[in-house]
C-alpha cells in the first residue's frame, strides 16, 4: 500500500496501461503483475479448453452409430478420460479464479496487486508444468480409467499411463492451493479504506469461499493420488483387496475432494452472475447478505455430501440416508441464489447485451442442472439413474451450461476492462444464442438416454438408443461453432475493436473506476469506498431518465 | 424479463426494501419440498435393503469382461440370466478383479460388484420377457462388451430351462468335493461336524448349522454368519477368529477361485445340524 502512495504522482505523467508496460517476452514470462499473469492463464486454459473440447467432439462422433465409429474401445476409453481430466483440472477448476479472479480481485478491492505476486507467478508455472506432464501422459498412450481413477482398476489392472496423469493432477493441485492462499490473504489484508466485508462485491465472496475449498480440499486429493501411485508402483496394499486394501476407500477419499471440487468449479460462476445481473438490470442485487452467506454455506456443506456418489457402491444404508438428506440441504443455497437473481431482475431495467444473454442462459441451464440433481439425490431414483447418461447430462448442465456460460458471461462483461477494446456486440449475442441452442441439443437427449438406461462410458450401445445419440452428436457441432465464434471475434477485437471507455456498462465496482485497460499500478491513488455494493440508482430516478 | 426491458416505460412502482421475509419464505418452502423428496426416495431405497427371506438366490461373478452366473442347481451361464417371474430373486455378487456394476435398467436396479466382498441385490419380475443387462461401472477396455440379457420366464418354463441345462451336480454337491480337495475336511471333519468330535486331533469349530446363526468372535462381538462372513473366514481368518479356538486356520487367499468359493460356501450352507445324525 505504501508503494502506491509514494509512486502516485508519477502515474499521471506516465499513465502506462499494463498491456504496453514492457513488450519483451521476459516482461511477460517474469511478470508479477496480477493482470499479466491473468492473461498468461487465459492463454493456457484456452489451449486446454480446446484440447478437451476436441476429445469431447471425437467421443460424440464415435457415438453416432451403435457399434462405434472409432475402431477400438481402447481409443474411446482414452478419449473420454482425456476429456474428463483436461476439462476438470485444467479448465473448469482454474477457469474463473485464475483468469477473471486474478485480474479482478485486486481491482475490486482497490489494491495494487495480490498479496503474494511471486507466488501468483509460481502458480502459473506449476500449472504449466502440470499441464505438460498430463499432455505427456496423453501423447505417450493416454489413460483409460476415466477422470475418476477408480481403484483397483487404476491401481492394478489398467495398462495405461496412470502414474503420469496422476502426477500432472497432483502438481496442478499445488497451483490451486497457491492461488487459493493468495486470494484469502489478499481479501483479508488488502481491502481499500472503507471496503468492509459487506461492501465487497459477491464475486469476491464467491472467490473467498472457493479459495477456502482450494486450500482445504486439494490436499486430500494429493494424498489420495499419492497412495494410488504407491499402490501402482510399489504394490502397497491400500485400495486393492488382493493386496489387503479396501476397494471403496479410494472412492471415499476421492469424492471427499471431488465433491467440494464441483463447488470450486461453480461458486466463481455464481459470483460472476451476481455481478452481471445487477449491472444489466440497473438495480441493486436483491438480498445481498443472503447471496453472500449462501456462498459460504455451500462451501461448508459441500464437504459433507461426498457419499452421494456412492449410493449404489456398497456403502451402508444409514450413511446413504444421511448423505441423501445433506445433498438436499446443499441444494437449498443454490436455489436461494437463483431466486435472488430473479428478484434482482424483477422491476429492473434489463439490457440484453451479450454478457446478460450468457447470464440468462446460465440461470436457465444451471436451474435445470440443479433440479435434475434433486433426482439423483433421491436415493431410489439414483439407483436407476446412477452411472447412466442422466448423470452425464446433469453434470454437464451444471458445469458446461452453468460454469462455462458464466465464464463466457464474465469474459464478455470484463473484456473491455481487460483488453481496452469492445467486442463486436452482434457477434457476441449471436455466440450466446448459438451456444445455448447447441448446448441443449447436445445434452437434453442425454437426460432421456439416461432415463432409458443407457450406461455412460460405453464405446458401443444397443441400437434402440441411436436416434437420441445422433441428436446429441448433431448438437455438438453447433456447440463447437458456438465456442469457436468467441475465439474468433474476441481475437479480432483485440486489434480492430472499438476503444472501450473506463465504464462502458455503467456498472458499479472499483474495477470500473480505473482506466480500460488499467494502469500497471491499477489506481492512480488508492480509492476510498463510501458506497454500499451495487449502488445503482433507485427505479424512480432511472425511469425519469428513460 | 421482457416486461422490464430497459426501453419499456412500465411502472416499476416502489421497490420492496425489506427482503428478509421473502428470503425466509422461499428458503423454508424450498427446504420443505426437498425434505418431502428425500423421504419419498429414502422410503423406496430402504426396501432394497430388506430382501424377503425366501428369495431365490442366484450367484453372479463379474470379471474383465463378462458376467458369470451360477444357479443353485449348478447351472451356469455367461452374460445371460434366466429367472422365474413372480418370485423374489436375490443376487449374491462378487468380482474377480476390478469393480463392476450389475444393472438392469428395466427393473430400475443396479449395484456395484466389488472384489473381495459379496454385495446383494433383490428384485421381483412380473412380466416375462427379455431385458438388457449392463455393467455400469467402468471396468477397463471391454466395459461396453460386458452386457447381456435377462430372460424372465414363467415358473414352469424356468423349471424346464433348469432341467435342460441341468448340471451334473448342484453347487453344494460340487462344494463338498472341493471341501475335501482343499483340505477343509482335515480339521472341520468329513461332514463339517467340527474337529473336536471327529477323528481329527485339531480343534476346529463345527460348520453344521453355522449359516445364519450367531457367532461369538474372539473380541467378544457377536455377528451373524452370512455369505461374507464365511468367505472372510476362509480368505482372511485372522480377522474372523471364533472365540474358544486356537488361531490355526490358514488363509486361503489367492488359492481358491471365486467360483470354487461360492461352491464351498453353498456346501457349508447346506450343512444342517440334522444332517449330522
Amino acid at each position: 500500500m505504501s508503494d502506491t502512495v509514494i509512486e502516485a504522482p508519477e502515474f499521471a505523467e506516465r499513465s502506462t496501461s499494463y498491456l504496453t508496460d514492457g513488450s519483451t517476452l521476459r516482461s511477460w514470462l517474469l511478470t508479477t503483475d496480477h493482470k499479466r499473469i491473468a492473461i498468461l492463464f487465459f492463454g493456457t486454459i484456452t489451449i486446454f479448453f480446446f484440447v478437451g473440447g476436441a476429445a469431447a467432439a471425437l467421443v460424440r462422433y464415435n457415438l453416432i452409430v451403435p457399434q462405434g465409429m472409432i475402431a477400438s474401445a481402447e481409443t474411446y476409453n482414452r478419449l473420454f478420460t482425456l476429456h474428463g481430466v483436461v476439462m476438470v483440472w485444467f479448465f473448469l477448476i482454474p477457469a474463473v479464479p485464475v483468469t477473471l479472479g486474478n485480474f479482478l480481485v485486486p481491482l475490486m478491492l482497490g489494491a495494487r496487486d495480490l498479496a503474494f505476486p511471486r507466488l501468483n507467478l509460481l502458480s502459473w508455472y506449476l500449472f504449466v508444468a502440470a499441464g505438460l506432464v498430463v499432455l505427456y501422459a496423453l501423447f505417450v498412450g493416454g489413460v483409460d480409467t476415466g477422470w475418476t481413477f477408480y481403484t483397483p482398476l487404476a491401481s492394478t489392472y489398467s495398462r495405461s499411463h496412470v502414474v503420469a496423469a496422476v502426477a500432472g493432477v497432483f502438481i496442478a493441485g499445488f497451483s490451486s492451493i497457491a492461488t487459493g492462499l493468495n486470494f484469502i490473504v489478499t481479501i483479508h489484508r488488502l481491502r481499500a479504506p472503507g471496503m468492509t466485508w459487506y461492501k465487497m462485491p459477491v464475486f469476491l465472496w464467491s472467490l473467498y469461499a472457493t479459495s477456502v475449498l482450494f486450500v482445504l480440499a486439494t490436499p486430500v486429493l494429493a494424498m489420495t493420488l499419492l497412495l494410488l501411485s504407491f499402490e501402482r508402483i510399489f504394490h502397497i496394499g491400500v485400495f486393492d483387496p488382493t493386496l489387503g486394501g479396501d476397494p471403496l476407500l479410494f472412492q471415499h477419499l476421492f469424492w471427499f475432494y471431488s465433491h467440494p471440487a464441483v463447488y470450486i468449479m461453480i461458486l466463481p460462476g455464481l459470483g460472476v452472475i451476481s455481478e452481471i445481473v445487477p449491472a444489466f438490470s440497473s438495480k441493486r442485487l436483491f438480498g445481498y447478505k443472503f447471496v453472500v452467506w449462501c456462498s459460504i454455506a455451500i462451501a461448508v456443506i459441500s464437504f459433507l455430501v461426498w457419499g452421494h456418489h456412492m449410493f449404489v457402491a456398497g456403502t451402508s444404508l444409514y450413511s446413504a440416508l444421511v448423505f441423501s438428506i445433506l445433498s438436499y440441504v446443499v441444494a437449498v443455497p443454490s436455489a436461494i441464489k437463483v431466486f435472488n437473481w430473479i428478484g434482482t431482475m424483477h422491476k429492473g431495467f434489463i439490457r440484453f447485451d451479450a454478457p446478460m444473454l450468457y447470464a440468462i442462459g446460465f440461470i436457465g441451464l444451471f436451474t435445470t442442472g440443479g433440479l435434475t440433481g434433486l433426482f439423483v439425490a433421491a436415493l431410489a431414483a439414483d439407483v436407476h439413474l446412477a452411472q447412466t447418461y442422466f448423470v452425464v447430462a446433469h453434470f454437464h448442465y451444471v458445469m458446461v451450461g452453468g460454469m462455462v456460460s458464466a465464464f463466457f458471461a464474465g469474459l464478455h462483461f470484463w473484456w473491455p476492462k481487460i483488453s481496452g477494446r469492445m467486442y463486436p456486440e452482434m457477434w457476441g449475442r449471436a455466440g450466446a444464442v448459438i451456444i445455448f441452442i447447441g448446448f441443449n441439443l447436445t445434452f437434453f437427449p442425454q437426460f432421456l438416454l439416461g432415463y432409458l438406461g443407457m450406461p455412460r462410458r460405453y464405446h458401443s450401445y444397443p441400437s434402440e438408443f441411436q436416434v437420441l445419440n445422433v441428436l446429441s452428436s448433431a448438437g455438438t457441432t453447433i456447440l463447437a461453432v458456438g465456442y469457436l465464434l468467441p475465439l474468433g471475434y474476441l481475437t479480432w477485437s483485440l486489434f480492430y475493436g472499438k476503444r472501450a471507455s473506463a465504464n462502458p456498462w455503467g456498472a458499479t465496482g472499483l474495477e470500473w473506476q480505473t482506466a480500460s485497460p488499467p494502469l500497471t499500478e491499477n489506481f492512480v491513488s488508492t480509492p476510498t469506498v463510501m458506497e454500499p455494493p451495487y449502488n445503482y440508482p433507485p427505479a424512480e430516478v432511472v425511469q425519469r431518465h428513460v | 424479463m421482457i416486461k422490464y426491458r430497459a426501453g419499456s416505460d412500465i411502472d416499476r412502482g416502489v421497490l420492496a426494501e425489506k427482503t428478509w421475509r421473502l428470503e425466509t419464505a422461499w428458503t423454508v418452502a424450498t427446504l420443505l419440498i426437498f425434505f418431502g423428496l428425500f423421504v419419498w426416495g429414502a422410503d423406496l431405497y430402504v426396501r432394497l435393503f430388506q430382501p424377503p427371506s425366501d428369495a431365490l438366490k442366484i450367484y453372479v461373478i463379474g470379471k474383465q469382461w463378462m458376467w458369470k452366473i451360477e444357479h443353485q442347481g449348478g447351472q451356469r451361464e455367461i452374460n445371460a440370466l434366466h429367472l422365474p417371474v413372480g418370485r423374489a430373486i436375490q443376487l449374491v455378487m462378487t468380482s474377480e478383479d476390478v469393480i463392476h456394476d450389475f444393472s438392469i435398467p428395466a427393473f430400475r436396479i443396479k449395484h456395484d460388484v466389488l472384489p473381495g466382498r459379496y454385495e446383494t441385490l433383490w428384485f421381483e419380475v412380473n412380466e416375462p420377457g427379455t431385458y438388457h443387462l449392463f455393467c455400469t461401472q467402468l471396468c477397463g477396455t471391454g466395459h461396453a462388451e460386458m452386457f447381456g440379457e435377462v430372460v424372465a420366464m414363467s415358473a414352469p418354463e424356468y423349471q424346464n430351462w433348469l432341467e435342460q441345462n441341468g448340471a451334473e451336480e448342484t453347487l453344494a454337491k460340487a462344494g463338498e468335493a472341493l471341501f475335501m480337495r482343499y483340505g477343509c475336511s482335515g480339521c472341520h471333519g468329513g461332514n463339517g461336524a467340527g474337529g473336536s468330535q471327529s477323528e481329527s486331533t485339531v480343534p476346529a469349530p463345527s460348520l453344521a448349522g453355522l449359516y445364519g446363526s450367531p457367532v461369538t468372535l474372539i473380541d467378544g462381538s457377536i455377528i451373524t454368519a452370512d455369505d461374507l462372513y464365511i468367505r472372510d473366514c476362509i480368505l482372511l481368518p485372522d480377522t474372523r477368529r471364533v472365540a474358544g479356538y486356537p488361531p490355526l486356520m490358514p488363509s486361503f487367499a489367492g488359492q481358491i477361485s471365486e467360483e470354487d468359493l461360492l461352491k464351498i460356501i453353498a456346501y457349508i450352507k447346506s450343512l444342517t445340524p440334522e444332517k449330522q445324525s
